[in-house]
């Protein structure tokens, strides 16, 4: 035993344990945001249990089982409960129990033992609505203007096409208030702004009176379009209205829900495997592309999404070329001394500089001084309210540039190092010029790096929360930074980001059990999308270096 | 260029015109050539110093936005004009440095044009018949209420306000005078004394006026405004109470807006305490000297908020003084501060509206610039050669002020002193804040009313720091560098090819998603199972020893299908399995020894615990961190040459030995860079610690509780913050703090690699 301690075996096993550990930890944190946030769109079946009351008679749940936890009795009775067994221990079930509007609550702890007869009624069914979170109940009929439709078995494949219809009125709805509507919106606030900016630039009297002649016509048209458009929605809001459900909750609590108010419907106890698939697949569809509701905790994230990816690409833009050019002129053309290898060192560093600075730096130097002095010259007609002066995507992006910019640094300039100085010295011995050996050589050759640092400095931007929550990222953007209106790119928009819906949806949501699963969903998407631009920025890296290891032996 | 055909061909096709460009051309191609070479040098010198100007930028303003709250204060001669008054009773400046008011002995307010010295408007008090005015008393100075006391026992109480509007967009100030209790002067002291000190402040109960007569009674007069409620007529209800242990002399008097506390100071340097909470049983507490021994108390002025007290005195000393509530419950006027001193008797304090700052003259002409909370004094010197000013007036944002000369003139200063409520003694040091028992080290710095006094000690924010980036790096560190050693040194290529980019992946994961998973999983789960925890950090390391001393009982044709470099794939299961079983396992043993929970278990023995402490930090950060140690540790040792290595074991030694006696001595440099960036990033880490402690800035190192980071602070209070003001400011050098730490952290650790890659190159 002695003499195996002295070989140091256990050290070296030790020493294992520790990688093993971390391996474990990251497999278990990757596994459990895989289990919790794709489980999520896997429709549970919904129980039928019975609750036992202190008094009176038991009372009846229609749930989703959400997890189960053994808990002390310890803390049971701290926290106030009145406990009759002398167990030490007591299990508990969260059930998800929906309908929000007549329990006040959607989610509830229940204990084991109060629980009992859980069943599975083929008829249950799972109402996703705009407001007031989900129902579950069981459909009775189907009303249209208050004439009844459809009873009984009748019920469901009916409301399956009504919802359907009413569905696509809303689409309809959302284009019109989304697309015209702003339009019409901009085309006002334009007017306005134009008048104030020949104000502002001391145009005469006159000039300002035929303007405002002018722009009154044409205020006026869009008035009348607006006007036009409002009957329309109307129209449509009473269309969506037309169908209603009436339908009962567990304890036969009788509701009427409009179909305008349901985004989609199933019977999870009734579907086969194929259909719960479906079921799966569409959902986490919908959660990729549809808008959050009910304060983000639930719906979609696809205004997240697409922020994230605006400013990524944005910044992209700005990082790659500055990023390149700067590792070329450190590499090739600065002169080598001690400046220099103090230069190299600091851009190095800032790379570890953490990115609450950079934030900082983005919001008083960007934000306040540049975009407060754009706003100053350029945008003077909608002061006091800023456009640049505020802030918004454009700031982000060139905030998570210059946090990015050591990294594609970084990256381009071990690209260049490893090329071999023979490929080089035989360009130039053919005599090309500096520039064309750069460029048609050397560049080339190391781009596969470039890659690799602007894909690593992708992954980084993705998921980097904390310098955004200053400069121009919010929980809800009421528009997407890119649409039909000009100039189509708004940099001086809000944005919404995944990483900060996270944080917000977790932090400071009022509702975190229910939007528990779709922080999970959230985080998944997330880390999906860093884990394989992170895969791919490897593979580029090892690939590269096989070649060169190759093409230099 | 184009290949040289022609000279490759025959004499005889000598004829054939030569596919070589003219000389022209070449010439013209060999200047279009250098050009692109020139352009492409200075556009990529362009760009490159731009970045790095960039980056340079970043440390300049930072330093820039932090600068002026060092600055001291500055002012500068405006207008000079003759003033109304000679010999004011009170003098008083609006907010727009535009109208002055003075108020002279025989009752006469003169509103007039602060920067032309044109009185605009005249009031003469309701004064009786042959009573002349033989004090005054101001009140808060933002209420703008002040009373005369007059020498038949009469006091006048005015409120004087200025009206705001923006007629045709642009400003006008009407000045209005208002008398709350009545245009008429009210008989407070029914013995007709002449009032020689008075003291009115508005409080939450009515209008407080105490008065000393001639006779030397203290009396305190409450005023309440009751509202009929049918008839909705205002009548005003007085009390009055005779106050005990009267002092023989009365310099100055004053009440606080509480109207709980009266504070009198006589002529011979001592202040007075009467607690008054209850009028009717009013107590006379205690007898301060406030002045040095010899000297006397000169002047005595409330700070904004009516808690501090400033008291001047006749050597031109200044000291702070406020209540500090003892163990008994009991309330005694402790000094606090002391401030710079003036060379002659202090005449006059002026405080500021809305901090806790204020000015003072003495009887030399020195104008003073103080500030409580950081005791700094900020300007201490004459206005001007001739200038000797008699009395000044503060504007209300602190942006102007009017001295009054004593051969009756009035100078108007411009004043900038925008940032005196810090100092870098107050941000690191304990400060005395009003209202609490002792010096202490607290961050609160938002406000909600002008009388808040903001607390800017960045000491629980740097400690907080520290205790997060130790409590991460004392879980990351030997793991880090371990899994470092033993990858580098012992792992099989093929595994170590997976392990790497697996901890790459690990190094990748957002910081928002490992707070997330702290805050809302772990944080939660360690409540749960905090016996579990505690036995998987302690018991993992032996269990791992075990496993390894049981495998050598293995059958030896599995151990050698599974030779050395893989004991990671047998090791994992073993910790999965004993995860599991700690986990499965707690409730017993919490049941067992705890009395059914750890937790409750530690509240019970007085352990405070929290939710989101440090131990969720730790675990979650040390995660975070632990990719940026391994790589730099792995690179170190990896690159440690092989003949050093090879020549150890060939000399008998075992691959421990080697590890310990050739590997790690040769890479300690590299290892201890690879911490250095470790905790660096550990210090700056925002989200994580935002999202995984409560963000109490405690100053503790209780593994149970929560902190405030530097980092998370900026997070949470940036985006609320005024631009430019104080506390702005402040998280500036927060930032900066944060950005020179962990530069020369980084820059430390980076020289130190390339030193040991220069040393490995010449071994």
């Amino acid at each position: 035993m002695r003499a195996w301690f002295k070989t140091g075996t256990p050290w070296i096993w030790l020493n294992a344990g520790a990688i093993a550990l971390c391996l474990v930890m990251v497999i278990g944190v990757l596994s459990l945001i895989a289990v919790q946030g794709g489980s999520h769109f896997w429709p549970a079946d919904l129980q039928t249990v019975q609750l036992k009351k202190a008094e009176g008679e038991p009372q009846t749940l229609l749930a989703e089982l959400v997890r189960t936890e053994e808990v002390s009795a310890v803390v049971l009775r701290e926290s106030g409960l009145t406990l009759d067994s002398k167990a030490e221990y007591l299990q508990r079930h969260l059930l998800k129990v929906g309908n929000r509007d007549i329990y006040g609550r959607d989610f509830a702890w229940y204990l084991a033992d109060d629980l009992s007869g859980w069943t599975v009624d083929n008829n249950a069914t799972v109402i996703e609505r705009r407001e007031w979170g989900n129902f579950y109940g069981f459909p009775q009929q189907l009303l249209e203007a208050d004439k009844v439709v459809a009873e009984g078995a009748a019920v469901w494949p009916e409301l399956v096409k009504r919802i359907a219809r009413a569905n696509a009125i809303f689409e309809q709805i959302s284009d019109i208030e989304k697309g015209d509507i702003g339009r019409i919106n901009k085309g006002l606030e334009q007017l306005r702004l134009n008048e104030r900016r020949l104000e502002i630039d001391g145009a005469d009297k006159a000039a300002i009176e035929a303007y405002r002649a002018q722009s009154a016509a044409d205020r006026a048209a869009l008035d009348a379009e607006y006007a036009e458009l409002q009957k329309q929605l109307e129209q449509l809001y009473a269309e969506a209205k037309r169908d209603t459900l009436v339908a009962t909750s567990a304890e036969g609590k009788e509701l009427k829900i409009s179909l305008g108010n349901i985004v989609h419907a199933h019977q999870p106890n009734a579907m086969s495997l194929l259909d719960k698939s479906v079921h799966y697949v569409g959902a986490v569809w919908s959660f990729l592309t549809e808008d959050p509701r009910e304060a983000n905790t639930e719906g979609g994230i696809f205004p997240a999404i697409f922020g994230t990816i605006t400013m990524v690409i944005l910044m992209s833009i700005i990082v790659t070329p500055f990023g390149v050019l700067a590792a070329i002129y450190l590499r090739e053309y600065a002169k080598d001394g001690p400046l220099l290898r103090i230069i190299r060192i600091s851009v190095y560093n800032l790379a570890g500089v953490p990115s609450i600075v950079y934030g900082v730096f983005g919001l008083g130097f960007f934000v306040y001084i540049l975009g407060g002095n754009i706003d100053q010259l350029f945008y003077a007609e909608s002061l006091p309210s800023p456009t640049f002066g505020t802030p918004g995507l454009f700031w982000a992006s060139l905030t998570l540039a210059l946090l990015t910019l050591p990294v594609v640094i970084v990256s381009t300039e071990e690209g260049l190092s490893r090329i071999p100085s023979t490929i080089r010295m035989g360009s130039l011995a053919l005599g090309a010029t500096k520039s064309e050996t750069l460029w048609k050589v050397v560049v080339p050759l190391a781009t596969p790096a470039m890659m690799t640092g602007l894909i690593l400095s992708i992954a980084r931007a993705a998921g980097e929360v904390a310098p955004l929550m200053l400069v121009g990222v919010v929980k809800l953007a009421p528009t997407l930074p890119v649409d039909g209106n000009f100039p189509f790119v708004h940099l001086d928009q809000k944005i919404m980001h995944l990483g900060f819906h996270v944080y917000d949806v977790g932090f400071q949501s009022p509702n975190v059990e229910a939007s528990r699963p779709l922080l999970y969903a959230t985080a998944l998407v997330l880390v999906l999308l860093i884990v394989v631009l992170n895969m791919a920025a490897i593979h580029l890296r090892n690939k590269l270096r096989e070649k060169y290891r190759s093409e230099s032996d | 260029m184009q290949p040289n055909q022609a000279s490759s061909t025959t004499a005889a096709q000598s004829d054939i015109r030569s596919l070589l460009p003219s000389g022209e051309r070449r010439a013209r191609l060999r200047r279009w050539r250098s050009l692109k070479d020139k352009m492409s040098r200075y556009g990529i010198a362009f760009a490159g110093i731009s970045v790095v100007l960039a980056f340079a930028t970043i440390f300049v303003y930072l330093f820039s936005e932090v600068g002026p709250i060092f600055s001291s204060a500055s002012t500068e001669q405006q207008q000079s004009y003759q003033s109304p008054e000679k010999e004011p009773l009170f003098a008083n400046l609006e907010r727009y440095g535009e109208v002055g008011l003075v108020a002279n002995k025989n009752g006469e307010l003169q509103f007039f044009n602060a920067q032309t010295g044109v009185v605009n408007q005249k009031l003469q008090l309701a004064l009786p018949e042959g009573a002349s005015i033989s004090s005054f008393s101001r009140g808060e100075p933002r209420s703008g209420i002040i009373a005369f006391g007059l020498s038949n026992g009469q006091v006048l109480v005015a409120k004087h306000e200025y009206n705001l509007s923006y007629p045709n967009d642009k400003r006008q100030i009407v000045p209005v005078v208002t008398y709350p209790l009545g245009e008429a002067p009210l008989q407070l002291d029914a013995k007709q004394q002449a009032i020689l000190s008075l003291a009115v402040q508005e409080g939450p109960s009515g209008t407080a006026i105490t008065a000393f007569t001639a006779d030397g009674r203290l009396s305190y007069n409450l005023f309440e405004a009751k509202t009929e409620f049918l008839t909705g007529e205002t009548t005003l209800e007085r009390s009055e109470y005779q106050l005990p242990d009267a002092p023989k002399t009365v310099l100055k008097m004053l009440v606080d807006t509480t109207l709980q506390n009266l504070f009198v100071a006589d002529t011979q340097g001592n202040i007075h305490y009467y607690d008054i909470r209850d009028p009717a049983s009013a107590r006379y507490v205690e007898a301060i000297s406030a002045a040095k021994s010899g000297q006397t108390v000169t002047a005595l002025e409330f700070l904004v908020g009516s808690v501090s007290l400033i008291a001047g005195s006749s050597d031109g000393a200044l000291s702070q003084w406020f209540l500090v509530r003892d163990e008994h419950n009991n309330f005694h006027l402790k000094h606090i501060r002391d401030f710079e001193q003036h060379p002659a008797a202090i005449v006059q304090i002026e405080p500021e509206y809305s901090r806790k700052g204020f000015m003072a003259i003495d009887a030399k002409g020195f104008v003073g610039i103080h500030y409580g909370t950081s005791a700094r004094t900020l300007m201490l010197e004459p206005l001007g050669d001739e200038l000797q000013p008699a009395r000044i007036a503060i504007s209300p944002i602190n942006q102007s002020f009017l001295a009054f000369d004593k051969n009756g003139s009035i100078v108007h200063f411009a004043l900038d002193n925008a940032h005196p409520d810090v100092s870098w003694k107050a941000m690191w040091n304990e400060v005395w804040y009003e209202g609490r028992g002792e010096k202490d080290y607290i961050w609160q710095a938002s406000s909600g009313s002008d009388e808040f006094e903001a607390k800017m000690s960045l000491v629980p924010l740097a400690l907080g720091t520290l205790k997060a980036a130790l409590f991460a790096m004392l879980f990351a560190t030997p793991l880090a560098v371990m899994s470092a050693l033993y990858t580098a040194y012992f792992m099989t290529p093929a595994l170590r090819g997976k392990v790497k980019p697996t901890i790459e992946i690990m190094a990748a994961l957002p910081t928002v998603i490992l707070g997330f998973l702290a805050g809302l999983w772990l944080a939660p789960f360690i409540e749960n199972y905090l016996s579990a925890i505690f036995a998987i950090l302690l018991l993992l390391p032996p269990l791992m020893i075990v496993a390894a001393y049981l495998w050598r009982f293995m059958p030896a044709a599995v151990r050698n299908k599974l030779g050395l470099g893989w004991e990671v794939a047998i090791l994992i299961p073993v910790i999965v399995l004993f995860i599991w079983l700690c986990v499965s396992l707690s409730p017993a043993v919490d049941a067992m020894f705890f009395n059914g929970s750890l937790r409750q278990w530690f509240t019970d023995n007085g352990i405070t615990y929290d939710q989101r402490n440090a131990l969720v930090v730790g675990i979650a950060m040390g995660f975070a961190v632990i990719p940026n140690i391994f790589s730099i540790a792995e690179d170190a040792v990896f690159n440690v040459p092989r003949h050093l290595t090879q020549g150890s074991l060939a000399l008998g030694a075992t691959p421990w030995q080697t590890m310990l006696g050739v590997v790690l001595p040769t890479a300690s440099p590299g290892i201890f860079a690879a911490v250095m960036v470790g905790f660096g990033r550990a210090v700056g880490e925002t989200m994580i610690v935002l999202m995984a402690t409560g963000n109490s800035p405690v100053v503790n190192f209780n593994l149970f509780e929560g902190m405030r980071t530097l980092s998370a602070n900026i997070a949470v209070e940036l985006p609320e913050t005024a631009v430019g003001s104080t506390h702005f400011r402040v998280l500036f050098l927060a930032a900066l703090v944060l950005f020179v730490f962990t530069f020369m952290f980084n820059t430390l650790a980076e020289v130190i690699r390339q030193r040991l890659r220069q040393r490995f190159s010449n071994l």
